[in-house]
């Protein structure tokens, strides 16, 4: 019996810290999330409405990015070496791009939280806020920390993609005749994609941004900095789901007691994604003026092929459960399932995320189209969608699998499975009521990104329901999700302060059908990502030129706008904000 | 490469799904004619609205028998016109008539969203968002603005009043 901390007790002290970073950003995170439903609802309002957003920031940072990005830097560490069968060159070195991550979050995350504060302390001659949400759109305007804190981040990954890089090009070296193996395949596709990206976020960050707000530049162009941080801002959401994809391949038809369908089918897959994850991000930008309508055709063209990828996805997942459910004896067309492990939870959560993520294909199917997206734009449909992506097929594929690989990277056993079932249910069932009710609000023209919706001269009607009802139910959600995430900590605290035991072995599943059935061609990287290159430009070097023609590079003298939170007097402050502009 | 049967007939019919949706959006667009935002409202100057010729004096302005021009300015945290409960008139047109938006931002990025209606943008400094609606019930509508823009956001609203034709009195000083 040996547990990957067995193997790699170097490597499973990186993976533990990573994934604790991620558990603390998911504590406070979730905290948010539910003074928000109460918030919005009206039930409990604890904050100001104007510290509302300050909240929904901090949401949205520690939640979108931290959580999910330090658990894909633990899950493809993991990865790399387990599956490479291989040390990491330099443990100095891979702490080094961890901390580089906890360093600039910390930082961004600092300048969110001062905007709490009555008298934010001034860092650089300006106060410290940055209620600018996650998008941070210009002309809004955060602390230079803010920025300068992403950018790091951002770059922390960059480096730890690299690291995961030489390991492989060193096994490569070792072994020129042997496929690359499945995990380590989806890892090095995924942050070539994450390269690609997050490279057009960090020159918004870096030559836009961060300039204008220490004000070595007066002006920025907004359409161009918001195009650019989409240009990151939908590959990012692949960046969440690779990971919890790379899980459902890997382990979830182990846990079902079989193999993995097809093994080359899954490479496609991902070299799919490197593909399309980028040459879309236009998509979230359907409702802008500037972009002419010729180019939002051709980017959600792309956006309906990447359905391809997760079609595939949902196939070769279930017919590899199917596949464990028979070895097992199950039988009959659908009999089978009652023998699938129920009782584990890191099986049930994953399978009951796949489920969700099912629905949320149909409301993404609907943001997608062009047209009908007027329907939902910045809608609550929209908070609804993503909650069932990032907030369940991810976060909750995370959970469930730290049920997992806790053990794994401490040798203690999971503390107690029934809770951890309990936990992954509860999640499924606050989702469901929070999500579908969040959906349905959206249709009714309800906003997001607001802390009152409740307006003076007008209420939403709804023909199926009322917004109270609608209320209640996003209440009782966020509060099942709230619980949820209580029971999650308290396992994985109980866990970790547990004894040393008796812990599965760290492997991951076989396949059906091996990578010899497939084409090598799959495993050239570089033609993959020259192709991805290609299609990039081809998306975006018109709109992009068109963006920088109709309103400069810097823009038309554009101020930043950092009083994003009202000044003490309110009221007063409030009338000399408006009046004084 | 090995493909199972199964396989190759869900690959298939994704694709065939697929294909149905870009057609059904493609026909959405081009058929029954549901305008996409687009470039065709040109940009401003944000520093110097007050100089602008339509947004100078924003407001209503009939441009043809049943045709109205709707010049909005969008600022923290109201629209001029439209948010009465500021102070400033709210959108008043006529039924049975088709009526273009035009609306701009005089600092930051704001939404511009009738709900209830397809009237649904974005609102972009130094951009102006154009979009054509028909109104032919004399109803009143709720305006809100669905993109965060500062401390007091969730109370930027306005409204929009689709009056009977024989009640309407005229495009601008209503
Ligand atoms: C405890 C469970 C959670 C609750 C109760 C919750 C609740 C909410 C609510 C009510 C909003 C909308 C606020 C608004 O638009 O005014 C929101 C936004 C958001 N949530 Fe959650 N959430 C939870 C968990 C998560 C998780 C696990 C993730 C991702 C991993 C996530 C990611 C986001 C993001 C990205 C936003 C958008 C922020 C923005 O608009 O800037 N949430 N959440
Ligand atoms: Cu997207
Ligand atoms: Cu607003």
């Amino acid at each position: 019996m040996t547990s990957y901390i067995d193997q790699f007790p170097e490597e499973a002290r990186l993976v533990k810290a990573a994934m604790v970073s991620a558990f603390l950003a998911l504590a406070v995170g979730a905290t948010f999330g539910l003074l928000q439903v109460l918030h919005r609802t009206g039930m409990v309002r604890v904050l100001s409405s104007a510290d509302y957003y300050t909240a929904l920031t901090a949401h949205g940072v520690l939640l979108a990015l931290t959580f999910t990005i330090f658990f894909l830097v633990a899950l493809f560490t993991w990865g790399i070496t387990t599956s490479l069968d291989r040390n990491l060159p330099s443990m100095r070195f891979a702490w080094g791009w961890y901390g580089t991550m906890v360093v600039g979050a910390l930082m961004a995350v600092v300048a969110i939280f001062a905007g709490f504060l009555t008298e934010p302390p001034t860092l650089l001659g300006e106060e410290l806020s940055a209620s600018v949400l996650f998008t941070f759109y210009a002309p809004l305007q955060a602390h230079p920390l803010f920025y300068l804190g992403l950018a790091i981040f951002v770059i922390g990954t960059w480096i730890a993609g690299y690291d995961w890089f030489r390991t492989y090009w060193a096994w490569k070296r070792d072994n020129p005749d042997e496929r690359t193996p499945l995990p380590a395949f989806m890892a090095l596709t995924t942050m070539l994609f994450w390269w690609l990206s997050s490279a057009g976020v960090a020159i918004a960050i870096v030559v836009f941004l961060l300039p204008w707000s220490l004000g070595i530049v007066d002006s920025v162009n907004p359409l161009l900095t918001r195009t650019l941080f989409w240009f990151f801002g939908h590959a990012v959401v692949y960046f969440w789901l690779m990971p919890a994809y790379m899980l459902w391949y890997i382990l979830l038809p182990k846990l079902s007691g079989g193999k993995l369908f097809s093994d080359p089918l899954a490479r496609v897959v991902f070299v799919l994604f490197l593909l399309l994850s980028t040459p879309t991000g236009i998509h979230h930008q359907y409702m802008d003026p500037g972009i002419a309508e010729g180019f939002k055709f051709i980017v959600m063209v792309n956006t309906m092929f990447l359905l391809l990828p997760s079609l595939l996805t949902a196939f070769t997942v279930v017919a590899s459960m199917e596949h464990g459910a028979r070895q097992r004896g199950g039988t009959g067309k659908l009999r089978w399932l009652g023998k699938l492990p129920w009782r584990d939870p890191v099986f049930t959560g994953m399978a009951l995320s796949g489920l969700l993520f099912a629905a949320a294909g149909f409301s993404g199917m609907i943001n997608a189209g062009m047209n009908i997206n007027y329907l939902v734009h910045n809608t609550f449909w929209i908070v609804g969608h993503f909650h069932l992506t990032v907030g369940t097929a991810v976060a909750l594929t995370f959970m469930a699998g730290s049920y997992w690989f806790i053990p794994q990277v401490t040798g203690k056993p999971l503390w107690n499975r029934t809770a951890g079932l309990v936990q992954v249910l509860l999640w499924f069932l606050g989702m469901v009521f929070m999500s579908n009710a969040m959906h349905r609000a959206g249709l009714l023209g309800v906003p997001r990104r607001t802390a009152e919706p409740q307006y003076e001269n007008f209420a939403f009607e709804g023909a199926i329901g009322s917004v109270g009802e609608l209320d209640a139910q996003v209440v009782l959600g966020g509060t099942l999700l709230a619980i949820s995430t209580i029971i999650f900590l308290v396992t994985i605290v109980m866990t970790m302060l547990g004894d040393r035991g008796e812990v599965p072995d760290n492997s991951y599943a076989g396949t059906l059908s091996g990578p010899e059935h497939s084409p090598a061609i799959l495993d050239n990287l570089k033609l993959w990502t020259a192709i991805a290159l290609v299609l990039i430009v081809l998306a975006y070097s018109l709109p992009l030129a068109a963006i920088v023609q109709r309103g400069g590079l810097f823009g038309p003298g554009i101020d930043g706008i950092t009083r994003v939170l009202p000044p003490i007097d309110t009221i007063g402050g409030l009338v000399e904000w408006v009046v004084g502009r | 490469m090995d493909i199972h049967t199964y396989e190759k007939a869900w690959l298939g019919a994704a694709l065939v799904l697929i294909v149905f949706f870009i057609a059904t959006v493609t026909y959405g667009t081009v058929g029954a004619g549901v305008e996409m935002i687009d470039d065709s409202g040109g940009t401003v100057d944000p520093n110097n609205l007050a100089d602008h010729e339509r947004f100078g004096d924003p407001g209503v302005e009939q441009v043809g028998e049943n045709e109205y021009e709707v010049n909005v300015i969008a600022s923290a945290f109201f629209f001029r016109p439209g948010s009465d409960q500021r102070g400033f008139d709210p959108i008043r047109v006529p039924a049975n008539s088709t009526v273009t938006f035009y609306v701009t931002s005089s600092d930051v990025i704001h939404g511009f969203s009738i709900p209830g209606t397809n009237v649904n943008t974005m609102v972009i400094p130094g951009e102006v968002a154009e979009l054509t609606v028909e109104f032919d019930e004399p109803e009143t509508y709720g305006l809100l603005c669905n993109e965060y823009c500062g401390f007091d956001h969730h109370n930027m609203e306005g409204t929009v009043e689709v009056v009977p034709e024989d009640q309407y009195d005229g495009g601008d000083g209503q």
